[in-house]
């Protein structure tokens, strides 16, 4: 009895231990076929895009694609940057300074996707002079927070920097 | 199936139905016993199975002339449609098809709720349609987003984005769905992809759906279990193949209205601009199809409470068997079920309006009115229902309440 109670115990670690090896394995082979869906090299080697940003009046914004994505580049007026600072931050769904949001204060640089859906929002509309997403009716202020509407956050800054007083690179 | 007795009357036939019983199979489709009752509701069935079949075949042949790039895609469709040989006809009947094979199965998930053919002991036929259904959703949104138009491309940008509601890992989620950091060239190739597997799992899924129907049978216009085979059933075959036949014919005439006389009505308008990452339409709309979803969706002023309602106005129709506990399955004797059956079905369809106008005002405060009715006839209703309708007498046979009269 006690010689057979042995055998069963080293059986049942066999199991466990080829059921371990072969999860293990399982798990390997599978992982391939699923990470080959993540971007690839191709697409994380187009990190980084220039922008000559010379001919932007105040108070003009442009659109620039960055990773299949569009960056507003918007040279404030000085209305809209008094108003963006001046906001109490406790009215903000998701506070954040305006001075947070931007390196230089004319210069607001952020990736133009709505922070809902994904949608790109249009400029000067909504309630709140800055940017209005027609899908699901958000709104945002004048430094692209969000302040009425379904999305969760402000819209994102990307990292970028000025180069010289005429460039700025994104990534 | 088990208790067939059937002989081949060949000596060939009998060798081969000895090897792989093909031919038994046959006869148990051709002599299943089948209700008598059946009305045209039962049609549907045979109708979905069509249109399943009509989109692989199209389908097929689309492929041969699509190109899944994004410089190339739009063009292709627009090849498909001038210079390929009846590619204007095979693309109307695929894109329409689409809209006809939702049709079909929403008065079928309809025609079982009335009659209570989710009840046991139905319930895993009701799930793997249930799964047929959510996989129908999953192939059509792909397919959607095949053209590279303006829809396509923000459709499948708001509805992968539903995953980044996820919190922590949906930015890693909505990543690896893209292939990339927004919907570009390797979201459209494996959408293609995908769009090709996922007809042959649904494939798959309805023929075990019908061998889960199969083991006890149909249900009938007045839900009750009945004896088979009696003399309250026919054998499908010649008795329903013909009414199935006779329904596709009225189906398929309005099928060929669509495809010849306004093949566009379903589509949007903004899909023949080809996609432009840098501007979004003014106004989104999913199919029609998928519009009582998508009013549920935006009236939650939440991001992931929005996503949530979604996913649980889809999944709640799973646990149905277990929310309805009434014993009488046929609203035809349930008095009081009958009534919100009927509530129901308008609070889809004034969803389904909802979800086509601008998210605001008075269209946001009726969606979400819906949204309430919708979740509460489902969760708090229909087991309210179970224990307190009293309901009607049920006939002992299908041809009782008949001889009496």
């Amino acid at each position: 009895m006690d010689k057979g109670e042995k055998k069963t115990n080293r059986r049942d670690f066999l199991f466990t231990a080829s059921y371990t090896v072969g999860a293990v394995g399982i798990g390997a082979t599978i992982w391939p076929f699923i990470d080959q869906m993540n971007p690839d090299s191709s697409v994380k080697a187009l990190a980084t895009t220039e922008v000559d940003i010379s001919q932007i009046e105040p108070g003009k914004s442009i659109t620039v694609l960055w990773r299949g994505k569009p960056v507003f580049i918007k040279r404030r007026t000085e209305a809209e940057i008094s108003e963006a600072q001046s906001v109490n931050l406790n009215e903000l769904p998701h506070p954040e300074k305006d001075q947070d949001r931007v390196k230089k204060t004319e210069w607001l640089v952020m990736l133009g996707v709505c922070t809902h859906l994904g949608c790109v929002p249009l400029a000067d509309k909504g309630e709140y002079n800055g940017w209005f997403c027609p899908c699901h009716g958000s709104h945002y202020d004048t430094s692209g927070r969000i302040r009425k509407g379904p999305a969760p956050v402000n819209m994102e800054i990307p990292k970028y920097e000025f180069v010289d007083n005429n460039t700025i690179k994104i990534g | 199936m088990s208790e067939h007795t059937y002989t081949p009357s060949s000596k060939f036939g009998k060798w081969f139905n000895d090897r792989l019983p093909l031919l038994t199979l046959g006869a148990h489709l051709s002599e299943y016993p089948t209700p008598k009752n059946l009305n045209y509701w039962w049609t549907f069935g045979g109708i979905l199975t069509f249109c399943l079949v009509t989109q692989i075949v199209t389908g097929l042949v689309l492929a041969m002339h699509y190109v899944a790039h994004v410089d190339m895609a739009f063009d292709s469709i627009e090849h498909i449609m001038r210079d390929v040989n009846y590619g204007w006809l095979l693309r109307y009947i695929h894109s329409n098809g689409a809209s006809m094979f939702f049709l079909a199965v929403y008065i079928h998930i309809f025609r079982a709720l009335f009659y209570g053919s989710y009840k046991s002991p139905r319930e895993v036929i009701w799930i793997i349609g249930m799964l047929i259904y959510i996989l129908m959703m999953a192939t059509a949104f792909m397919g959607y987003v095949l053209p590279w138009g303006q829809m396509s491309f923000w459709g499948a940008t708001v509805i992968t984005n539903l995953f980044s509601a996820i919190p922590f890992v949906g930015e890693s989620i909505t990543n690896w769905l893209w292939g990339g950091y927004s919907v570009d060239n390797p979201t459209l190739t494996r959408f293609f992809s995908l769009h090709y597997l996922f007809p042959f799992i649904i494939l798959g899924l309805v023929i075990l759906h019908i061998w889960a129907l199969h083991v006890p049978g149909n249900n009938n216009p007045i839900g009750i279990d009945i004896k088979k085979p009696s003399k309250d059933t026919v054998p499908f075959h010649p008795y329903i193949t013909i009414k199935d036949l006779f329904a596709l014919l009225i189906f398929l005439i309005i099928f060929s209205g669509f495809i010849f006389f306004s093949p566009n009505i379903l589509g949007h308008p903004d899909n023949y601009i080809e996609a432009n990452p840098l501007v979004t339409p003014t106004h989104i709309v999913p199919e029609w199809y998928l519009l009582p979803f998508y009013a549920i969706l935006r009236s939650v002023p939440d991001k992931l409470g929005g996503v949530i309602l979604l996913f649980a106005s889809i999944f709640i129709l799973l646990a149905l068997p277990w929310l309805d506990r009434s014993k009488v399955r046929s609203a035809v004797f349930r008095p009081i079920y009958k009534q919100f059956f009927w509530i129901l079905i308008i609070d889809v369809l004034v969803l389904g309006y909802m979800g086509a106008m601008p998210a605001e005002g008075i269209y946001l405060l009726i969606a979400r009115v819906g949204t309430i009715y919708y979740f509460l006839h489902f969760l708090v209703i229909l087991p309210l229902l179970s224990s307190v309708e009293k309901t009607d007498p049920i006939p002992a046979s299908i041809s009782d309440p008949v001889l009496i009269r």
